[in-house]
């Protein structure tokens, strides 16, 4: 308990957020009553630049993005050349492209695809769709979060995809979320909505990129709703650049037998932060939340990874490897709950990482919360480097030193890289990374030094 | 240690389980209720103390006075507990009589001893055949400390903190606040400003005191807090095992205790502390019981090594967590721990350890035991500085839930800032296999005996750590304790 301070740069937001309120007069009155409750709790909350007795960013300077500008506009140029260019592309996939925060179906690539509705969350929202007045902020904004609950007032557009009940697709969905090519800093506040219905099968990507080097600042929110007997294979790649603040929030709440799986690969942004939360919430449900972080310079990655258990017999893993280089600092806060009548769950979480340079801090808190007796749970982590002796030893084998540092970098990350398995999405991180290796070990002064 | 079964059992009205539940009638002396500069000047001016003393007592309660303003009372921990008034609560309570210090036991009031020897703690002289030396401590004030005569023989020194305070001022000025500055946390600023009493350590250079030290803590005065402060100090070369127990007896009020342990191994000495905290746990019901809130940390020097030991079976809330900093190159701190929470009793506990210094070296072993509608957790930290070259550190923390209305939880923090840091944490939580239950109860055990024996084999690499005596204490004590959670 602490006095009460004045929340933290409200004011920053809150002339965008009244024009936004005045001139959305299109907007459904449900729109406005949860924007209205998103800015009510941003308002109390403020920006969370308060680090002591605040355990939710004990670890992650925000100060700042406190002390940075940014407009609220949108529509800049982009082209497809170089969403192409950027990040990962395949034609045969759906690609759902938003462009500061909002849908743009000139560069989106949409196939005809029987039982997938993808594309713009305004239209969505205007039309009605499937459960959206339900769905929308329902897992994200409703919580004392300043994150979700800013992204929640500014709720404008981003992307909807619906899989009907059934549906299996063997192409994957992706879904670019890029900021304009221009020197503009901008504020985006990107939605995703997916709704898988029972039995389907869906591979979907996001991928998050900048096309300046100017600062950006984003809080996307996706809410992933995985009905009875789904899979959902997920991948998020997060590559901006590092002058830019990524604050990503994913929800995810699965029903019965249905199995999420994820790979996060997270390289970029100054200071960002991947919170991800599932929901297990009818028996049987599976997730699996994986992903590789790498820092180097002075960036801040934090990974906040938390699955519930509120119902008998799921099982979830949690697996997460970073690399740590320069001034770096990476955050691993993992959290397993299970709760009081989820009985028969099997948990398990691992943080592994790897330490280049002096300088470099990582900070992993994996907490557990067991409420249920029969349950099967553990957890791990470590810190570590590369020794001596390792690199010693394939320098006897007439690998000079600096292909055998990269090797057993490239070794360390590789079974996370293995994860990601459409061919243009794995050979696209594959290439971030090994242009990422030589940085990370240009700011390394102890690899092998001990 | 071990006459304990000769004790009668009080009747289930108190709570059951809990057998060092009794009250001694005997007449206290009383400060009046409620925290003050006045107290804190009374405290100071019934224990004769000097000025400094005072002004370092007047600081702590001035900064206290600010945290309570600005409601620094942590809420961190998992515990749920009404709030404290701290204006409730009697901040001196002695037995009449004991404003002198007892010259030899037979100054000691006989009911005191009978207390003791009750609790199994042997005063007598005979004790020294059990090769341990008592400080007995019974609500603000230590009544006598044992065999003092003998160890000053060999330059250790070994009696109250008041006795210390008056006979070894430089010692005590020296290191009082050394590693736990009145400036640490809201408990510990409030302990340094109205401390009563405690145990002073003092193991000259190259000593290895030959037999175990005890503190034994009673409290007895209803409504009243326990506030004390004990100071071990090893110096180069030196070595000390030194054990602490505590007991309360039954009361449907709680009661609060807030200690504050320093531990100070200096270069090339080792300290090895070994606690049994058995304070009255509450009612099945949730009624009473002791609120723990303690600090204790130690400060390891070069090559010193700082091991703490713990069985907390007591205590309706326990908030506590004994650390190491690891100052001097090659230092090494262990944590070794058994927390058993049953009822409705509920524990956040676990270490901090900091490591400085090159080569360092920490060890955590943490056993946590849910049971009935307890709450058990672990919080950990484990910190690496950028100094702390070729750092290890491993941690293990295994939780163990008995019955599906109790909960078991892990937090822990591993902060690195040195790259050549090696880290381990593994934790695991689950429930008394349903095989190996079986096994046993086919060979002939019942369920609870069954329960008991795979709980201690659970908790077999923390009790090992304790001196034999305590070992066979904390077994027995994890037996009584989880009697009515099983079956």
């Amino acid at each position: 308990m602490t006095l009460a301070t004045p929340a933290v740069a409200v004011e920053k937001f809150s002339g965008a957020y009244e024009s936004l309120a005045a001139g959305s007069s299109d907007v459904p009155e449900w729109l406005k009553a949860v924007r209205q409750q998103g800015w009510a709790t941003f308002s109390e909350l403020g920006l969370p630049t308060k680090r002591r007795g605040n355990e939710l960013w004990k670890y992650t300077n925000l100060q700042p993005l406190a002390a940075a500008d940014f407009a609220y506009i949108v529509g800049g140029l982009v082209t497809v050349d170089q969403i192409k260019a950027a990040g990962p592309w395949d034609d045969a996939w759906n690609t759902i492209v938003v462009v500061d925060g909002k849908f743009s179906a000139e560069l989106s690539n949409l196939h005809d695809t029987v039982g997938l509705d993808a594309g713009s969350l305004a239209e969505a929202i205007s039309s009605g769709k499937g459960d959206i007045e339900s769905q929308l902020a329902s897992l994200a904004g409703r919580e004392e979060y300043a994150f979700t609950a800013l992204s929640t007032a500014f709720i404008e557009d981003g992307a909807y995809i619906a899989i009907a009940d059934g549906t299996e697709l063997e192409q994957p969905i992706q879904v670019v979320f890029v900021t304009s090519d221009d020197a503009e800093s901008r504020a985006s506040y990107p939605r995703m909505v997916v709704d898988a219905g029972a039995n389907t099968s869906i591979v979907l990507i996001e991928t998050y990129l900048n096309l300046s080097d100017s600062a950006q600042f984003s809080a996307p929110v996706g809410e992933l709703f995985a009905g009875d007997q789904s899979t959902i294979r997920h991948y998020r790649v997060q590559i901006e650049n590092e002058s830019s603040f990524h604050l990503g929030t994913t929800r995810v709440r699965q029903l019965a037998d249905s199995n999420f799986t994820s790979t996060s690969f997270a390289v970029g942004a100054s200071i960002a932060r991947n919170d991800v939360h599932t929901l297990l919430d009818a028996p049987g449900a599976t997730c699996t939340l994986h992903g590789l972080y790498m820092t180097s310079g002075s960036q801040q990655q934090d990974q906040e990874i938390s699955t519930t258990h509120a119902k008998p017999g799921c099982s979830s893993n949690q697996f997460y490897k970073g690399i740590l280089s320069g001034k770096s600092h990476a955050v691993f806060s993992g959290k397993v709950v299970v709760m009081r009548d989820a009985q028969k769950s099997d948990a398990t979480q691992k943080d592994l990482n790897l330490l280049l340079s002096r300088g470099a801090e990582i900070d992993a808190k994996p907490s557990l919360e067991i409420y249920a007796d029969d349950v099967t749970v553990a957890h791990g982590a470590t810190a570590g480097h590369v020794d001596k002796d390792t690199l010693f030893y394939l320098q006897s084998r007439g690998v000079d030193e600096e292909t055998a540092k990269a090797i057993l970098v490239r070794g360390f990350a590789e079974e996370m890289l293995n994860e990601f398995e459409p061919k243009a999405l794995n050979d696209f991180v594959e290439r971030i990374t090994d242009e990422r290796i030589p940085i990370l070990l240009a700011e390394s002064d102890t690899i092998g030094t001990a | 240690m071990t006459n304990q079964n000769t004790i009668s059992r009080e009747s289930d009205l108190s709570g059951g389980e809990y057998k060092w539940g009794f009250v001694t009638d005997i007449e206290t002396d009383l400060a009046p209720k409620g925290l003050s500069e006045d107290i804190v000047r009374l405290i100071s001016a019934k224990k004769e103390e000097p000025e400094w003393l005072l002004e370092y007592r007047l600081k702590a309660y001035r900064h206290w006075v600010e945290l309570e303003k600005s409601e620094a009372e942590p809420t961190w921990a998992m515990i749920d507990y009404p709030p404290i008034d701290y204006q409730d609560i009697y901040y001196y309570a002695a037995p009449k009589g004991t404003n002198e210090a007892p010259k030899s036991l037979d100054d000691v009031d006989p009911e005191m001893l009978e207390t003791f020897e009750k609790l199994g703690i042997p005063l007598q002289e005979r004790a020294a055949l059990a090769g341990v030396a008592v400080d007995a401590v019974f609500d603000s004030v230590s009544v006598v400390t044992t065999m003092e005569k003998q160890l000053g023989e060999l330059g250790i020194i070994f009696c109250s903190f008041s006795n210390a305070v008056k006979n070894h001022p430089e010692l005590v000025k020296k290191y009082l606040g050394s590693v736990v500055p009145y400036t640490d946390n809201f408990f510990a600023s409030l302990n340094a400003a109205v401390f009563s009493d405690g145990s002073f350590v003092y193991i000259p250079p190259g000593v290895k005191c030959p037999i175990e030290l005890m503190t034994y803590f009673r409290i007895n005065t209803e409504g009243s807090g326990q506030f004390e402060r004990t100071l071990i100090v090893a110096d180069k070369g030196a070595y000390v095992s030194y054990l602490e127990g505590c007991t309360a007896p039954f009361r449907k009020t709680s009661q609060l205790h807030a200690a504050t342990v320093e531990l100070v191994a200096l270069d090339d000495s080792e300290i090895k502390y070994s606690t049994i905290q058995n304070w009255f746990p509450g009612t099945k019901d949730g009624e009473g019981g002791i609120y723990n809130f303690v600090t204790k940390r130690g400060r390891a020097d070069k090559n010193a090594k700082i091991s703490w030991t713990q069985v907390e079976t007591g205590s309706a809330i326990t908030w506590k967590y004994p650390s190491v900093i690891l100052k001097g190159d090659n230092s090494v701190g262990e944590f070794f721990s058994v927390a058993l929470a049953n009822n409705h009793q509920q524990a956040d506990t676990g270490t901090k350890m900091i490591h400085i210094g090159k080569n360092t070296k920490s060890t955590i072993v943490s056993k946590g035991i849910s049971a009935g509608k307890g709450s058990n957790t672990y919080r950990g930290q484990v910190q690496i500085m950028p100094g702390a070259e070729n750092a290890v550190n491993h941690t293990q923390c295994d939780s163990l839930l008995v019955g599906d209305e109790c909960g078991a939880h892990t937090v822990p923090y591993i902060e690195v800032r040195n790259p050549t840091a090696r880290l381990e944490h593994e934790a695991s939580t689950s429930k008394v296999s349903d095989d190996q239950l079986f096994y046993l109860m086919a060979r002939g055990l019942s369920e609870e005996e069954a329960h008991h024996m795979i709980i201690t084999g659970w908790s077999r690499d923390v009790i090992k750590e304790l001196p034999f005596e305590f070992a066979l204490e904390a077994s027995q004590l994890l037996k009584v304790s989880l009697e009515g959670a099983v079956g």
